[in-house]
């Protein structure tokens, strides 16, 4: 197999996703196969060929820097698991 | 007996007009065929009843002032009921994206598409199954459940936007919104039997979109003609200030030929160069697809186009591609979803668990898949070989689509190598569900708009269909051709066995 367990405990911790056991095996499984079939892509010699992130010609899109309504508070926060004082509350992140 | 049900979108459009019927009783009939077939489809996640029935009552008051002043301007689709695929953001009705992760999200702002229809007059109804995050080619991959083919309960409606769809071929709706980032439009399109346009990337604003793969998606929709997509294209396509990857350019008019009922122009098609590409007719593609699809490139001859051989040599790359660059910004845009804006968050004292937890917890098989995929592809020490060599193919495939166009007006090619599969049917092998998508994902790859439509059925009576690809923006042509062959055939208008004697 192309990925080793370390690797794919090492992609899911870049990831942020707590695998179980048996999700990591299996994704080394899937991942690997579907890797090896990616393979084919180094047949193609692509040297001197341009990579493409867009299809659409780049262009600057600044918009003129003017006030304008915007959500309330109240609105953001609706969904927030946990929210105080008109914030989102999280855990503590520095001691 | 008819119902109202059964009336084309353009029928409901005039007989609205006309005062032969109000928008409440056109969204009631819509919600009692909802309530009687859902328990057999579970086309959608979310309905909204009390605030469509408003939307109604508020459309045959602007009719009814309207027949009083018939000089005035009335809005484009006054009072006709659609669905909307869950991945788009309609103000405060729950958006979940087919996902555990935001099970109770509640967007606090329409979508720009939405905004654009409903300015236009429509009656929302309610939101559409999808695979979770639209990463799914049958609606499988669903927190909620699997949505039922209308043709064959056993067997998926395709997917991602597989719940659309199914409503619209079910008659539940005479319209409904889909998105489209390898496929999710025109697979299902074809799996149910209906019309559906891709737009090219870049004509239709993703404002209110959740992003999946974004330099690939994009809007688009579903009804049963291609007369009635334009409308719809129409409408919501143009440039938007708040997504900047909108093009400003403006929107043509899609002048069709002849309105339907009408003596139609025997050769409405002449002067269209209309390419084959033989990458599309490979083995392994179902025989009655290749020969559906021939016929009706056949029917397009006889409508006065020419019809050449072309080849789009990168076709069969367009695989590994696809599923290196969608999982790549799929990595990076469902990055947000870490228990803290929305959606749950598992309880615990540490943020970086909070983040690993929520996400390892709520996050389906098939996302935190393509989540490590993209991650991996993206990492220190393989982006060049598979992300950078992926984006450099995809510079192929895309020069091979302009090389095409150089000599043909469109290109003609089957959607999905087979038909409708079984639910179940790829199991546990994410490489066999992601070669059913090998013929949808070079358009996205290329940014060129696609409309899929019906041009037969396979001995076990499931739809097949056919997809016309244009240069960009020229989804005009699209919309010509298909119109064109869907006034001389009837696939488009053919039924689905749910009538109500049957259930």
């Amino acid at each position: 197999m192309i990925l080793t367990l370390e690797e794919v405990e090492h992609i899911a911790e870049l990831a942020r996703l707590t695998l179980t056991e048996t999700e990591t095996e299996r994704y080394r499984e899937q991942l690997s196969a579907i890797l090896e079939y990616f393979a084919q892509l180094r047949e193609l010699d692509t040297a001197g060929i341009s990579p493409t992130s867009s299809v659409l010609p780049a262009r600057s899109v600044l918009r003129p820097d003017e006030p304008r309504p915007g959500l309330s508070p109240e609105q953001l926060l609706r969904n927030a698991p946990e929210a105080k004082d008109n914030q989102f509350r999280v855990p503590l992140i520095l001691e | 007996m008819t119902s109202l049900v059964d009336l084309s979108l353009l029928e409901m459009n005039a007989a609205l007009r006309a005062g032969e019927i109000s928008s409440r009783e056109l969204t009631l009939a819509c919600l009692e065929r909802i309530e009687r077939l859902e328990p057999l489809l579970h086309a959608f996640l979310t309905l909204n009843p009390e605030k469509a029935l408003a939307q109604a009552d508020a459309a045959d008051r602007s009719l009814n002032a309207w027949r009083k002043e018939p000089d005035r301007p009335l809005p484009a689709l006054l009072g006709i009921p659609i669905a909307v695929k869950d991945v788009l953001c309609v103000a405060d009705i729950r958006c979940t994206c087919g996902s555990r992760i935001l099970d109770n999200f509640f967007p606090p702002y329409n979508a720009t598409v939405i905004e654009r229809l409903l300015a236009a007059g429509v009656v929302i109804l309610g939101k559409t199954n999808t695979d979770e995050f639209a990463m799914g080619s049958s609606t499988e991959n669903s927190a909620y459940g699997t949505t039922h083919n209308p043709w064959d309960f056993d067997r998926v409606p395709g997917g991602s936007s597989g719940g659309s769809a199914a409503a619209v071929a079910s008659r539940l709706v005479p319209a409904a919104l889909g998105t489209d980032t390898g496929g999710s439009v025109r697979q299902p399109a074809s799996f149910c039997g209906v019309t559906g346009i891709k737009p090219t990337y870049g004509r239709v604003s993703r404002y209110g979109l959740v992003a999946y793969g974004s330099s690939l998606d994009v809007v688009g929709a579903f009804a049963h003609s291609a007369a009635e997509v334009v409308l719809l294209f129409t409408l919501m396509a143009g440039h938007d200030p708040l997504d900047a990857t909108t093009v400003d350019l403006p929107v043509q008019e899609v002048r069709l030929s002849q309105p339907a009922g009408h003596d139609f122009p025997e050769r409405a098609l002449q002067g269209l160069c209309i390419g084959v590409p033989q990458e599309y007719f490979v083995s392994g593609i179902q025989p009655e697809v290749d020969a559906a699809v021939h016929q009706a490139i056949a029917v397009l001859e006889s409508l006065g186009a020419e019809v050449r051989q072309v080849s789009l040599p990168h076709t069969g790359y367009a695989l590994p591609v696809y599923y290196l660059i969608a999982p790549a910004e799929a990595s990076a845009n469902l990055a947000r979803y870490d228990g803290i804006r929305y959606g749950p968050r598992q309880p615990t004292d540490d943020i970086w668990e909070v983040f690993r937890c929520t996400r390892g917890d709520k996050f389906g098989p098939e996302v935190k898949r393509r989540i490590m995929l993209g991650t991996y592809a993206l990492s220190a020490g393989y982006y060049d070989a598979y992300y950078g060599q992926a984006q450099k193919v995809r510079t192929l495939i895309k020069h091979d689509f302009e090389s095409a166009f150089q000599y043909v007006d469109v290109v003609a090619a089957p959607v999905a190598p087979t038909t409708a599969f079984r639910i179940g049917e790829h199991g546990d092998d994410p490489l066999s569900m992601y070669l059913e998508d090998v013929f949808t994902l070079p358009a996205n790859l290329a940014g060129v708009p696609g409309l899929a439509f019906p041009v037969g059925f396979d001995s076990r009576g499931l739809p097949v269909g056919m997809q016309l690809m244009s240069p960009h923006f020229r989804e005009d042509i699209l919309f010509q051709a298909a119109h064109a062959f869907q006034q001389v055939t009837d696939w488009h208008l053919r039924r689905p066995p749910l009538e109500p004697d049957t259930i």
